[in-house]
Parts: C-alpha cells; sequence; structure tokens
C-alpha cells in the first residue's frame, strides 16, 4: 500500500551557463539521432534559438526525444503493435553556438498511433538555458505533411500560432530543414504546458 | 489490473501542486525577462511522445565517473564530500537505471568553462563533472569537494549560494529535470533570486540536501543527503 500523499516533483532551477562542462562534451552530446543506416526519409535539421529581442541565444541546450521511421518509440509504455528498428534510442542532445543556431541529423518519424486520432509526424523538443528556471517543451512539425491537418496536438493550437511549430524544408537543398524557437515575441514558437 | 497493451491512450503523469515549480518569468533574476514566453502555454493533453523517454544503458557511465577527485593525477584541493540519496517518483517508488549527471565549480567557486571570467584560481586536478546510474534501489553516490560560491552580474554585489548542478531522466521525457542542490545553513540563500524563484517555502528547502552523519567517512569526507523526486504517472482509482 503506498502512501495516501505523493510525494512533490523536486523543484528545477535552471541549466545555467556553464552546463557544457558535462552535458554537452563532445561524447555527451547526441547530434546525430539517427546514423546513415538508420530507416526513413533523412532529415538534417537546423535550429536557431532567439530570444525576444531576436538576439540569438548562443548559450541554450536542446534534447530531442523522437519515434523510429515507423513511429515506434523506445521504452515499454509503447504498446503499439510495430517493431521497433534494432538499435533504436530516439534521443538528441546539442548546444547552439554563437549564432543560436545547432544542427541535428536524423529521419522523419512515423506517426504515433496509439490512441483515437493518430498523430503526424513530430518532434519533442525541451529547451534548456541560462535565464530558464526551468525547461520549455514544443514540438517539431514537418510543413507540407497532409497528417498535420488531422494531428489532434495542432488542433489544440491556435491556428495563426500553428506555423510556429512547423519546420520548413530548403528549397534548394532536399533533405535539409530549419526550426527558429523563439522564446518571446510577435512570433514566439508555442510552448507547452505538459 | 490495466495493463499498458489495454490502453487506447498513454496514462498521463501528474503535474506538480501549485507553486511548487519557480515561473519561467521571475524578475529579480534578469535574463528571465528576455527569454520566458509570455504568450499563454498550450495545456497539452499527454500522448505517448509525453510520458515515454530515453532509457540509459551502463554504457554510457564509466566506472569511476562518480568520483570528481580522481579525474586527474593529483587530488583537488578542498573539501572532500560524498553526495548520496535516491531518486523517486512522485509515489515514493525508487527509480533504478535513472541517468545523473552533475556539473560544479571548484572550492573557489569557478568553473572550468571558457565564459567563467571570475577571477579565482582553476584547479588542474578539478574538472568538476560527472555522471552516475541509479541502482536497483534508486540509490547514488558521488564523490567530490565542496564548491565555493561566486559571483555574478544580476545585480549589484550578487554571489550564488554553494551548489551542484544536477541533471537527471526519468522514466518519461515530462518527468526530465535540471535543478541545483545547496548546503545547509548558506547565508547567501535570502539574497539569491535564482533559489527565491521557487514559490512554496516547503518546495525550496528540498532542494537543500542535509549534513548526514551516517554517510559521513571518519577522518576522510563528510556527507550530504539529497533525494530527489521526478514526476510520476497518475495515480489510477483501479490502482490498489
Ligand atoms: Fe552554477
Amino acid at each position: 500500500m503506498k502512501p495516501d500523499t505523493d510525494l512533490v516533483p523536486t523543484p528545477s532551477q535552471t541549466v545555467g551557463p556553464f552546463f557544457a562542462i558535462e552535458l554537452t562534451t563532445v561524447e555527451h552530446c547526441v547530434q546525430c539521432v539517427a546514423g546513415p543506416q538508420a530507416e526513413g526519409e533523412r532529415v538534417c535539421l537546423t535550429f536557431r534559438v532567439v530570444d525576444g529581442e531576436g538576439v540569438p541565444v548562443d548559450d541554450a541546450m536542446l534534447e530531442i526525444w523522437q519515434a523510429d521511421s515507423n513511429g515506434k518509440y523506445n521504452h515499454p509504455e509503447d504498446a503499439q503493435a510495430k517493431k521497433l528498428e534494432p538499435g533504436w534510442m530516439g534521443f538528441g542532445r546539442v548546444a547552439t553556438g554563437e549564432d543560436g543556431t545547432c544542427v541535428l541529423e536524423t529521419i522523419r518519424p512515423g506517426r504515433v498511433t496509439q490512441s483515437a486520432s493518430p498523430q503526424a509526424p513530430h518532434l519533442t523538443v525541451g529547451v534548456f538555458a541560462r535565464g530558464m528556471l526551468k525547461q520549455l517543451y514544443t514540438r517539431v512539425y514537418f510543413a507540407g505533411n497532409a497528417a498535420n491537418e488531422e494531428d489532434p496536438i495542432l488542433q489544440l493550437v491556435p491556428s495563426e500560432r500553428r506555423g510556429t511549430l512547423l519546420a520548413r524544408a530548403d528549397p534548394a537543398r532536399p533533405g535539409y530543414w530549419s526550426f527558429d524557437i523563439r522564446l518571446q515575441g510577435d512570433l514566439e514558437t508555442v510552448f507547452f504546458d505538459v | 489490473m490495466d495493463s499498458v497493451g489495454t490502453r487506447a491512450s498513454a496514462r498521463p503523469y501528474a503535474r506538480p501542486p501549485e507553486g511548487s515549480q519557480p515561473p519561467s518569468l521571475y524578475e529579480p533574476y534578469r535574463a528571465t525577462i528576455k527569454r520566458a514566453p509570455l504568450k499563454p502555454l498550450v495545456v497539452l493533453p499527454h500522448t505517448l511522445s509525453e510520458v515515454t523517454g530515453p532509457i540509459f544503458g551502463h554504457d554510457r557511465v564509466g566506472e569511476s565517473d562518480n568520483d570528481l577527485t580522481c579525474q586527474h593525477p593529483g587530488e583537488p584541493i578542498g573539501e572532500r564530500i560524498i553526495v548520496s540519496g535516491r531518486v523517486l517518483d512522485s509515489h515514493g517508488e525508487p527509480l533504478p537505471n535513472a541517468l545523473i549527471e552533475i556539473w560544479q565549480a571548484n572550492s573557489a567557486g569557478r568553473y572550468r568553462h571558457i565564459r567563467d571570467q571570475h577571477p579565482a584560481p582553476l584547479d588542474p586536478n578539478f574538472t568538476g563533472a560527472g555522471r552516475t546510474l541509479t541502482d536497483e534501489h534508486g540509490a547514488y553516490r558521488f564523490i567530490t569537494i565542496k564548491p565555493g560560491a561566486y559571483p555574478w552580474l544580476n545585480h549589484y554585489n550578487a554571489w550564488r549560494p554553494a551548489h551542484i548542478h544536477f541533471s537527471v531522466f526519468g522514466t518519461a521525457f515530462i518527468s526530465r529535470l535540471v535543478t541545483q542542490m545547496y548546503f545547509p545553513g548558506d547565508p547567501l540563500f535570502a539574497y539569491d533570486p535564482i533559489f527565491q524563484s521557487i514559490p512554496d517555502e516547503r518546495a525550496r528547502q528540498r532542494l537543500i540536501s542535509k549534513f548526514d552523519l551516517e554517510t559521513t567517512q571518519p577522518e576522510w569526507a563528510k556527507g550530504f543527503k539529497f533525494d530527489i523526486v521526478l514526476r510520476g504517472p497518475e495515480a489510477t482509482p483501479f490502482e490498489t
């Protein structure tokens, strides 16, 4: 029998300016979520993080979590009747540079279908930085994907702000995508209360 | 009994009680002013994407990565300490195999980071970074040296209380926690907007480790206890 009163989760504190000595060292960064051998459409995704004045945030860390090309997560809670790609982890961790950008190499995930309404392909992103007392959560969807129209989470977002959750394809370079994370301002990225 | 296979959708996680987490915008911590979202967050019903998350194996952690005093030829300067505790979910269940990463200043209050310009000495025998996985009882242990307080530019004469940064992965991407562990009795708490940003006084106190005689090793190192609680799934009425 468990105690009636739940424990209160430990409060968050900012990651601060010096996390790179552990979290994003060369060994601990995970820039490549999916190697060249992974199945699925290859995606090279450039993130750009800016603050309320449009100034690049050069000390942010992004963590990424995503399903494989079939929409299957490497996690015991995933009960979808799908086979997980061998060796699939689905986790990424990158730090922004001086221009506020960082690059993630991955594949476009499949649709996650463990719910009444299947989700469109998306990446979940956690944003950490000095000046952020707790992480922010956002999602990256792929512009132009027909499944976006019926995605149950995108439908919760006011239509005029939905565009902030869409990665844009580079017309000149197939497979290259970009996604801006605006922490504040008119075009503020949609963040989720999870 | 509810089983994963019979569920139509993901089992949601409990939301932390009001006031137990800091807000995004806390003006006394000035860097939040341009980095906090000002538009309303969109409340997200938890899907599989939120309640799953990375699970790390022992390949991510070296044998002595939890001993920050033995990463160089010599011993670091400072007060040797043992920081230990358990990682639990909000139901009090211990979380085994949770990855904990820590980083900290040296005993003089200086980080081995290119942007740390505090004119205090670097210690050639101290990097200030470590990692470990919790054992089957959710327990972890680090050996390190006590970090020094350090100045920052938030306001006139601003000093951070001594702290160790903690990064912890739980069972879900939304139970992910980055925080800071403090030491009991620090006179700087009252002046530190990062510590003070947590509205609830009792929640705030949970970030302060406790001196612990039991884990203190005679003639060698003082022990401090720091338990970490991560968000867990909502209890279901069917659960006994
Ligand atoms: Fe710090």
